[in-house]
């Protein structure tokens, strides 16, 4: 085995990102033939492998940041010795079935469902990389079946694809509808070195019975860019949040009353309608100016309080959403906020944002109201601990004192928290302080 | 003195001049030609390094399209930036073991080499510590993303000289916030040729080698 290090790019390097691997577990490397990428400062370098052989380990995954001189991989470079003398532990369990098998060769061929793992099997032929595992998996074949041509004899991806190719070509040929279904297996003793079966598959058990796919009943269609960002973006918060969603029900009667008396007026002064989306941000940035956890965000094990309050609108796009961030946003008074609204979905709309428009958010509200949503559960905006959604804001019969039934503009308006620094009490305290903002709303000028 | 050659290429599209670095790195690890210096300019185009985040690009596929800029996924350093008409690009194909093992060096001097082409238009370059590239008044000029293989350099710098800025709108460039800036909008226009010449003599002190050309494009060299 060679060790293969992190390699030393300069004297003042002490370390590397190593940012891909080149070649999986189980592949033939050449010398010199690129291995694996480290990057350190703008500058990405291609690693060549220091020998000819099989990959055998990796032991720094992509991402990882080590020490020069680190072992980040193994290469085996041992020719045919590998079945003969194992030095890895399923290798010397694997020496045993070899020889044992030849006398009892039923054994495997009543394991004939369809069964994933088959270790039995596997070990059969000597070790297998992990990538040649999954490829027989996915594929579901009996190693026995391929022929291997790498270091001792060892099945390799090229192999596979190699047995793949073949059988496909077979199958196209010749259907042949007579294989029986459960066909035994060749002999397991088919050691590596034998002039085994893959040769001429013409009549895998597998061939046969596989369904193709009709084409046509499909469109396929790369996703945007946008649809690639928005899809990992959604995948890496609730990996990486503790997602807890509290809803509560506003009354929004007064701020419905104070809508009504400005609406016409603003909308000719300033030319833009306003909306209850404003208010709510106000009693948001107040909320969170009380309680500055919900505007914060997790580094490690560190708390990171925001200084700014800086909010995030979710704008829908004709083919994903962006969330443009109105900066300092308890700064701002209604009519302020509902101008940075307006005008941040404007340009959202017409790609016309600017990159440090749309970075920086402590907090989010996503507005799904306005589609007609009662409520829902948004996800977390990644690094920020919570973001607030508001659902339609309609009329309803509402018990109020003194068990009297009165028509009130309510409106659900929930939480998604990180439960990892946000508890529920505090949450829930958060809500009923937005809630006692909008439900109390005091300021006469907007 | 070691021996560079110095290429103008014109403006050339980013996938050919991919093309034609390949070629010269190989030739360049078989020993079979000196060390390079490419200048050139791209059409549109916004690249994206190996450990670049697609969320740095602020645009749709279509939208790029109608804007009738290029997009690609390349193997330099560093994250996501924009070039074109107005922007010097330098691509070395320099065999680090004759002049210094040392990638980060090398990043350092190729600053260097803009700081000094800079000085003779009276500019001030400046680094900041933590973000490569050249800086003039907290504003990037020059970008820089290098790939190595076997000690053999690729990829390089984007100069803005004259560069349209508000293309870099559909990117946040290289994942930072911070503003670019062009030799243009500091109030220093002047043309590529003169820049070129600036950029060949700093590149001459810096890497300590023998600027000879612009030599004629490889085809017609074999």
């Amino acid at each position: 085995m060679i060790d293969v290090v992190m390699p030393q790019m300069g004297e003042s390097i002490v370390e590397g990102t190593l940012t891909k691997w080149l070649k999986k577990p189980g592949d033939r490397v050449e010398r010199d033939e690129p291995l694996f990428e480290i990057s350190t400062d703008k500058v990405d370098t291609e690693v060549p492998s220091p020998a000819a052989g099989t990959l055998a380990e990796v032991l720094v995954q992509e991402g990882q940041t080590v020490p020069i001189n680190t072992v980040v991989a193994r290469i085996d470079e041992s020719g045919a010795a590998r079945v003969a003398t194992p030095r890895e532990e399923p290798a010397v369990q694997a020496a045993a079935p070899v020889e044992a098998a030849a006398p009892e060769p039923a054994k495997p061929a009543v394991e004939a469902a369809p069964e994933v793992e088959e270790p039995a099997a596997a070990e059969a032929v000597g070790p297998l990389s992990p990538l040649v595992r999954r490829m027989l998996r996915e594929h579901n074949l009996d190693p026995r079946l391929i022929k291997g041509t790498g270091a001792g004899g060892r099945i390799t991806k090229q192999d596979v694809e190699a047995y793949l190719a073949a059988r496909a070509q077979a199958a196209a040929a010749a259907a042949p509808p007579e294989t029986p279904a459960a066909a035994p297996p060749p002999p397991p003793s088919a050691r590596p070195e034998a002039p085994a079966p893959p040769e001429t598959p013409p009549s895998p058990p597998e061939a046969a019975p596989l369904p193709r796919p009709e084409a046509a009943k499909v469109r396929i269609e790369p996703m945007s860019i946008m649809r690639q960002k928005i899809a990992e973006h959604m995948i890496m918060s609730r990996r990486t949040s503790a997602h807890v969603t509290t809803i509560h029900r506003v009354d929004m009667t007064r701020v419905a009353r104070m809508r009504e008396r400005y609406k016409a007026e603003i909308q000719q002064r300033y030319g833009f309608s306003l909306t209850y989306l404003p208010f709510i941000t106000r009693a948001a940035a107040q909320a969170l100016r009380a309680y500055p956890l919900l505007n914060a965000s997790i580094d490690g094990t560190n708390i990171v309080y925001h200084n700014e309050i800086n909010i995030g609108i979710a704008v829908a796009l004709e083919n994903g959403l962006i969330v443009p961030v109105i900066r300092n946003a308890d700064e701002k008074s209604v009519i302020g906020l509902q101008r940075a609204i307006v005008d941040l979905a404007t340009r959202a709309r017409s790609r016309q944002l600017k990159p440090d428009e749309v970075q920086g958010g402590t907090f989010s509200i996503t507005n799904f109201g306005s589609y007609g949503s009662l409520t829902g559960t948004p996800i977390i905006n990644q690094p920020q601990v919570a973001i607030l959604g508001v659902g339609v804001v309609e009329k309803a019969p509402v018990v109020v004192d003194d068990d009297k039934i009165a028509i009130r503009s309510v409106c659900l308006l929930s939480l998604t928290f990180d439960h990892r620094l946000i508890d529920g009490a505090l949450a829930d305290q958060f809500m009923l302080k937005i809630k006692s903002v909008l439900e109390n709303w005091s300021e006469e000028v907007l | 003195m070691r021996i560079c050659e110095w290429r103008e290429l014109g403006r050339i599209r980013y996938g050919a001049a991919l093309e034609l670095q390949r070629e010269l790195v190989e030739k360049r690890k078989r020993g079979l030609i000196p060390d390079q210096f490419l200048l050139l300019e791209h059409p549109h185009v916004i690249t994206l390094g190996r450990n670049g985040r697609l969320e740095h690009l602020l645009a749709s596929p279509e939208v790029l399209e109608r804007a009738g800029i290029e997009f690609f996924h390349t193997d330099r350093g560093g994250d996501i930036t924009y070039h074109g008409p107005g922007q010097v690009v330098g691509y070395p194909i320099l065999d680090l073991r004759g002049w210094r093992k040392d990638v980060v060096a090398y990043v350092r001097g190729l600053e260097q080499v803009i700081i000094e082409a800079l000085a003779e238009f009276g500019l001030r370059g400046e680094r900041e510590p933590g973000r490569t590239g050249v800086w003039i008044q907290g504003r990037k000029i020059a970008a820089i993303g290098v790939h190595v293989s076997r000690w053999v350099t690729s990829h390089g710098f984007a100069f803005n000289v004259s560069t349209d800025l508000s293309y870099f709108r559909y990117i946040v460039p290289c994942g930072l916030t911070a503003p670019v800036t062009s030799m243009a909008e500091l109030g220093v226009p002047t043309d590529l040729e003169r820049v070129h010449a600036a950029l060949v003599s700093a590149f001459s002190r810096v890497f300590e080698c023998e600027m000879i050309g612009p030599v004629v494009p490889v085809e017609q060299a074999t």
